[in-house]
């Protein structure tokens, strides 16, 4: 008897608990379409769909409200699977799930979800696959859509940049999930260091790369290290959590956050972070989809946008900021939405003079990698592939990677 | 700018201090004869239940004792299933695990998307509480003040307790009774002490130290919930190594955790020793980083390897660990 409560109270703990880390995992709205509407929207998600800051909440938030304009309801129209792990297994199952549901349209936010979409857009040639930061299409109803965000982050750097020269410190330090391995951070990096050095041209940028996309506490140890060790005065950030905007906040010095506005985490050090409005991408593809998904791949195709789209910007400037940063980051943000610069070119820009009189200067220069190596040729077009298709592995000069 | 070296010793123990919260409570537990491998789920819950209720009164001492008494729940839920219910100790541990780390979720997820949000904790009182406190002459000697000397309370309430529980082992009569119930609790039986009793009282405080270690790591985290990355992030875990490590000794317990934690931050800090100091320690920076990363855990194998090949390695370790004591099994 003692021994079947035992296994009782144990089992219906473990029941709890399971339901507690699935969240909602099952998708939620099975009423089915109404007669408003019949076009339903897929989304299988890495994390949890109640996150409320992160990878996943930013593109929950943006499919939700690219619902609301594309005037559809997320609480009928939208189906979920969320705390989808990168394993080609469930990544299928939670596909033919959003199928059976009656998805017209299915989005995969996590990188590992590639060859699964790959292999389901063929068996289900009626549903559009759309797969976030991936590289894999086809030419009926599988696209990958991603953004530049390196020209956000070449704005945050213009702030960071004329923090460092009225602070009169060129360290500025940087902590990264990862380097050189994937384009995306090294991208990142990259534009954000150039961002810097087109405001303070002696600004050294070191990095510190922790080697995971998310742990609180070594976020936190790499930022006290920048600090204390190689004595930087910004701290900019590619991880998960706001721990180093705290930690900068601690020690007095400043920071950009990524992700989303990280001033409220951190009121005396943010200066603007890098972030992302996913709902003009995501806007933008169900209507496409909702009017023809026959061409779907020519209206929209796989998706690279940034500035102009509104896809990537900064957040609104703190009151941290030197005077001269909103005018800076305006021109510079002209330029880019205008087409007429881009960031890894050979162009380079400068920017001098008072706030109020702010001006740039396009100079032609070549882009360089910390060991000397000439990427692009002075007058060079950007290097738009290195970015897109994941090869760019080098750091532009000015950068270090301490560990 | 602190000065590397100080900053390094700082960081072991900053970082490193709720090990020795875990591994004490864990030892507490272990000497009952109760394996108990709920230390993350424990902590979790601990932390979470401890922060909120600290930041509602906005008191470090809340916020200490209701982790201690949620966590101590939790060991009451555990004692209840395994003394009382005999259900299998590590099937327990492993569902406490499971429940608490969903539970910290689940009570996160649901108050970040509340109306109030998340409490904060910059600027509390709290806050101002879990601070370090600078004694006098002390903490400003040379990179020992700053380094041993300049920490928050919670960092000297660990040592304290550890070494209170030594004592307590060492030289208290519970202390004797209690491992003797770990030993052999059919003898410690027929002396006459109370084995049921005994098993619960020390399953609670020992859960319950937990639990601070836990409210410790959320503090120490500038109190922000994150959906994604648990406060606790695997600590109860080698917390339950550092047992063993340690050879059941509180005393021990502050050394393994110095020890651990040495290399738990050169794995942080390589690169900086290695740039402020390139004559000597220049070639760190030579090592991958992954390497570093892993070393804590390399370290950790190599003692459990070699603590289980001698004899001596193990002397502490209750003979009766893991097993349900039930007096008519005799």
């Amino acid at each position: 008897m003692k021994k079947l409560i035992s296994m009782l109270v144990t089992a219906a703990l473990a029941v709890t608990s399971l339901f507690a880390l699935a969240g909602c995992n099952a998708a939620k709205g099975n009423e089915g379409g109404n007669g408003a509407s019949d076009f339903k929207v897929g989304a299988i998600y890495i994390n949890s769909q109640n996150d409320t800051s992160g990878y996943t909440y930013a593109h929950h938030h943006g499919i939700t409200e690219a619902m609301k304009k594309v005037g559809l309801d997320p609480s009928k129209d939208l189906f979920i699977v969320d705390n989808v792990p990168e394993d080609d297994e469930k990544v299928k199952q939670a596909i033919d799930q959003l199928a059976g549901n009656g998805c017209n349209i299915i989005f995969g936010i996590s990188f590992g979800y590639i060859n699964a979409m790959e292999e389901k857009a063929k068996e289900y040639p009626d549903i559009i696959f759309s797969h976030a930061t991936g590289y894999l299409s086809n030419d009926k109803n599988f696209n990958n859509y991603f953004g530049r965000i390196y020209q956000a982050r070449y704005l945050a750097g213009i702030a960071a940049g004329y923090k460092s020269l009225a602070l009169g410190n060129n360290n500025i330090g940087y902590v990264s999930a990862w380097g050189t391995e994937y384009a995306e951070t090294c991208s990142g990096i990259n534009g954000f260091a150039l961002g810097v050095l087109a405001v303070n041209p002696d600004a050294k940028i070191s990095v510190y790369e922790i080697s995971t996309w998310g742990d609180q506490e070594l976020e936190r140890q790499a930022a006290e290290t920048l600090i204390d060790t190689y004595g930087c005065c910004v701290i900019a950030q590619h991880c998960d959590s706001a721990q180093p905007q705290i930690v900068a906040n601690e020690k007095g010095v400043f920071g950009c956050g990524y992700n989303s506005d990280m001033t409220k985490e951190a009121p005396n050090a943010h200066l603007a972070a890098p972030i992302w409005n996913w709902d003009a991408y995501y806007a933008t593809a169900m209507k496409a989809a909702m009017t023809n998904p026959d061409t779907f791949m020519t209206e929209v195709g796989n998706y690279y946008e940034g500035l102009n789209a509104g896809l990537v910007d900064v957040s609104a400037l703190s009151s941290n900021c030197e005077p001269q940063t909103k005018e800076a980051i305006e021109l510079a943000k002209k330029m880019m939405i205008a087409g007429e610069w881009d960031v890894f070119s050979g162009v380079k820009l400068s920017f001098s003079g008072d706030a109020g009189s702010v001006t740039v200067e396009k100079t032609n220069a070549p882009l360089v990698t910390n060991d000397g190596t000439e990427i692009v040729a002075a007058g060079g077009a950007s290097v738009d592939d290195g970015v897109i298709q994941g090869s760019m592995n080098y750091y532009v000069a000015g950068v270090t990677q301490v560990n | 700018m602190i000065d590397v070296i100080t900053l390094f010793l700082f960081n072991i123990i900053v970082y490193n201090i709720p090990l020795l919260y875990g591994t004490t409570g864990e030892i507490m537990i272990e000497k009952s004869g109760s394996l108990n491998l709920g230390v993350e789920g424990t902590m979790a819950i601990g932390a979470v239940v401890g922060y909120l209720a600290g930041a509602k009164c906005d008191s470090l001492f809340v916020a200490c004792l209701v982790s201690f008494i949620a966590s101590g729940l939790v060991g009451l839920l555990f004692s209840f299933l395994t003394v009382t219910l005999q259900a299998n100790q590590n099937v327990t541990g492993l569902t406490i695990t499971t429940f608490g780390v969903a539970f910290y979720y689940f009570i996160g997820n649901a108050l970040s998307n509340s109306e109030d949000g998340w409490p904060k904790l910059s600027g509390t009182r709290l806050d101002e509480q879990s601070q370090a406190i600078h004694i006098p002459f002390l903490s400003d000697i040379p990179v020992i003040g700053k380094a041993l000397l300049s920490h928050g309370i919670l960092v000297y309430l660990g040592v304290l307790i550890a070494v209170f529980m030594w004592l307590y082992f060492k030289k208290t009569l519970p202390g004797l009774k209690l491992r003797a119930i770990g030993e052999n609790p059919g003898a410690a039986d027929s002396l006459g002490v109370n084995v049921t009793l005994y098993k619960y009282v020390h399953i609670i405080i020992g859960s319950g130290i937990m639990g601070i270690g836990g409210l410790y790591m959320g503090l120490n985290m500038g109190g922000t919930f994150e959906g994604s990355n648990c406060w606790i992030n695997g600590y109860g875990w080698i917390s339950i190594a550092l047992v063993i490590f340690a050879n059941w000794s509180p005393a021990k317990a502050i050394l393994g955790t110095l020890i651990f934690g040495f290399f738990n931050t050169l794995r942080v800090q390589n690169a900086a020793l290695a740039y402020t100091f390139p004559d000597t320690l220049g070639w760190l920076i030579k090592i991958p980083s992954h390497f570093f990363s892993a070393l804590p855990f390399i370290i950790t194998l190599i003692v459990l390897i070699t603590s289980s090949l001698t004899s001596k390695g193990k002397s502490g370790e209750p003979q009766a660990i893991g097993r349900n004591y039930y007096r008519e099994d005799r």
